[in-house]
């Protein structure tokens, strides 16, 4: 794993929201890697600013309110927040190096241009070709993602198509750039079922064959296990654990972790098992202050939890990092 | 399933059909068979599960059952009684027995109400607490069954959480003391540590007050893990239905193999290990439902007959039951 080269490496970012209620800072200290093909999860739930956190490398926070307040997005060593958000240089990386899927595929879709026409624009913002050969490498690109008949696929709207099938079209945009990195903001939240599985599988195969990262950002723990090569927690703007799907899945070291994985009604349980629910609801971000956010829901907060905030430390022998004062594993959380 | 006592509900042959294209004169040409005859029937006490991917009739069957819909064909008894053909006047009494929690916490909420005035509206429509301070005592009753702090009666759904309105949702469809609570994908809006919170908390009441549910949801593991009785519908059909222990243990129709299988486990040793079968395509539209088995045309094992014929939801034992031409071979 060491051998890997980082694609995307981003160190100690932060974005506050400047609010009525006060700062709201939606990502604190956040620092994380993706490798070239891989798979990486932001894991966490809704508000605990995952999404601002890829929104922020992206650069695409509204400003005001939001601010990047600092750090480093890097990717291939070259610093992206030394770019302005509206720059030429920003806009070259955004949909060309970096593309985005975000969860409603309706809403990021233009409902009155035909599919043909989005994905021949985005094409020929980012490479110097004719309008036919844009609209060639378009129906190319719909073939790569499985859509079936892409010469008459490509001229529908995007109403006349399942929900399933627009989410290929947004990945067949990155796929026809060639991007070197994709960001899946909860890309199967708004589907069903099967076809998760479908736009999963896809983004796979895409991992494989066109060698690109892949950021999926999620609340869905399950996705996760099956899909993820590492993955990162996030609670309250921090991350607050990070590893291999494997070493978090199998021995998660944070209370948080641990209160995810038990949360989840499992379909391989037995009947009578009961849910351990976490107590309480995240906190507002508003009003953090300097101590574990965790701690009112955590059945082993201290005193120590109460008033100082713990920083990532390694727990396992390889990349496992967790933000907490105990030493806590899953065994003796019953 | 025993005979020992009649079931609550017994659904038998529901069908729900809504007119689509019509001719110039308003004469429906053809109908989108939302549900197309379904059965099943509930036992008080228990909890039965409806599982299926959007588009499946899910919800309109349990629109049915609360008659918010008039169902085109088929009886819905309650208790022994027909309510599918019922005036909405001689409907009255049922709609006290019978009551449902929405999915979406926030639209389901009126914004101007106070927490106390919706719960004591639901109190009112019952009519048993007249009096001021016993409907007081009885809002202060039911946020207390629900874990939301009575002090909280004053305040508006705005100032909720997620979670906290979905109890308040709760809270409201209990005010009238209902047998059955039809849950319309209750949780599926939640976040992952509030689902736990608001399951457990179906769980309990059902417990203390010996409450019926019908739970209507697209996981399967929510569903599998609270109902003792798992279906699973498929373009109007009910394709299986089964204890929900034999769910994950021998599953029988292909449809309910590949939901299984899309569904990972938070376990990384077993996902590692599982078979995945990915569908091809995607649910056909109601409108056009395809010929015989409604699965056929997404189906791996589809043969001749499973084009022509459509399956008869027949018994493997033990109240297993299965609508596939090849349950015994795939």
């Amino acid at each position: 794993m060491e051998s890997k080269k980082k694609l995307l490496e981003v160190n100690h970012l932060r974005t506050s929201f400047f609010t009525q209620a006060g700062e709201v800072k939606a990502v604190n200290d956040v620092s994380y890697y993706v490798n070239e093909q891989e798979i990486v999860a932001v894991v966490g739930e809704s508000g605990c600013g995952k999404s601002v956190t890829q929104m922020s490398c992206m650069q695409l926070i509204q400003t005001p309110p939001g601010k990047i307040l600092g750090g480093e997005v890097l990717l291939e060593g070259e610093n992206l927040l030394k770019y302005k958000p509206r720059s030429k240089e920003m806009r070259a990386i955004r949909g060309a190096k970096i593309s985005m899927i975000f969860q409603e595929p309706m809403t990021s879709l233009n409902p009155v241009l035909t599919v043909g026409s989005q994905l021949s624009e985005v094409i020929r913002t980012h490479k110097k070709v004719s309008k036919k050969e844009a609209w060639q490498l378009g129906i190319e690109a719909l073939k790569a993602v499985g859509i079936p008949e892409p010469e008459t696929r490509m001229k529908n709207y995007p109403f006349e198509m399942s929900g399933g099938m627009r989410q290929r079209v947004m990945i067949a945009v990155a796929v026809a750039c060639n991007s070197k990195l994709i960001i899946a903001d909860e890309p199967t939240t708004a589907l069903d079922v099967t076809t998760q599985a479908q736009v999963m599988e896809l983004l796979l195969s895409i991992v494989k064959s066109m060698k690109t990262s892949i950021i999926v950002v999620t609340h869905n723990l399950g996705l996760v296990t099956r899909y993820a090569d590492r993955i990162y927690v996030m609670y309250a703007g921090r991350i607050i654990e990070s590893g291999t799907c494997e070493d978090i899945l199998k021995n998660p070291r944070h209370p948080y972790t641990i209160g995810l994985l038990n949360a989840v009604p499992r379909l391989d349980a037995s009947e009578d098992e009961q849910l351990v629910a976490i107590n309480g609801a995240p906190p507002n971000l508003a009003k953090l202050k300097d101590d574990c956010a965790f701690a009112p829901r955590c059945p082993y907060a201290s005193e120590l939890c109460r008033s100082s905030c713990p920083t990532l430390r390694q727990v396992g022998d390889r990349e496992h990092f967790a933000a907490c004062h105990y030493e806590i594993g899953r065994d003796e959380h019953e | 399933m025993s005979n020992e006592k009649a079931p609550l509900l017994q659904v038998e042959n529901l069908k729900m059909y809504f007119p689509a294209q019509s001719t110039l004169f308003g004469k429906p040409r053809s109908y989108v068979k939302a549900v197309d005859g379904i059965s099943f029937s509930i036992d008080e006490g228990k909890t039965f599960g409806l599982v299926g991917e959007s588009g499946c009739g899910k919800t309109t069957a349990g629109k049915c059952i609360l008659r918010i819909y008039r169902p085109t064909e088929g009886r819905i008894l309650y208790r022994g009684t027909d309510i599918a053909r019922m005036t909405d006047r001689e409907l009255k009494a049922f709609r006290r027995e019978i009551q449902l929690i929405f999915q979406d916490p926030y639209g389901s909420l009126d914004p101007r109400q106070s927490i106390g005035d919706i719960v004591r509206e639901a109190i009112a429509a019952d009519g048993k607490h007249r009096q001021k301070g016993e409907m007081q005592d009885r809002v202060h009753e039911l946020l207390t069954l629900v874990d939301l702090d009575p002090v909280m009666a004053d305040r508006y759904p705005h100032e909720l959480s997620g979670g906290q309105r979905q109890r308040l949702g709760i809270a409201r469809a209990l005010a009238c003391d209902p047998k059955l609570i039809v849950c319309d994908e209750p949780v599926s809006a939640l976040d992952v540590s509030i689902q736990a919170q608001i399951i457990n908390l179906f769980e309990e009441l059902q417990e203390k007050l010996g409450l019926t549910y019908l739970f209507i949801a697209h996981d399967l593991a929510v569903v599998r893990h609270i109902s003792d009785v798992t279906a699973v519908m498929y373009l109007g059909h009910i394709v299986e239905t089964m204890a929900s222990g034999e769910l994950y243990r021998n599953p029988l129709h292909p449809y309910t193999k590949a939901l299984m299988s899309a569904v990972p486990i938070t376990d990384y040793d077993v996902e590692k290990q599982r078979s995945r079968i990915v569908l091809e395509g995607e649910v056909p539209s109601p409108i056009h439902a395809p010929s015989g088995c409604s699965f056929h045309p997404r189906c791996p094992y589809a043969t001749d007959i499973c084009r022509s014929e459509m399956p008869k939801l027949s018994d493997t034992g033990s109240g297993h039951f299965v609508a596939c031409h090849h349950c015994g071979e795939v």
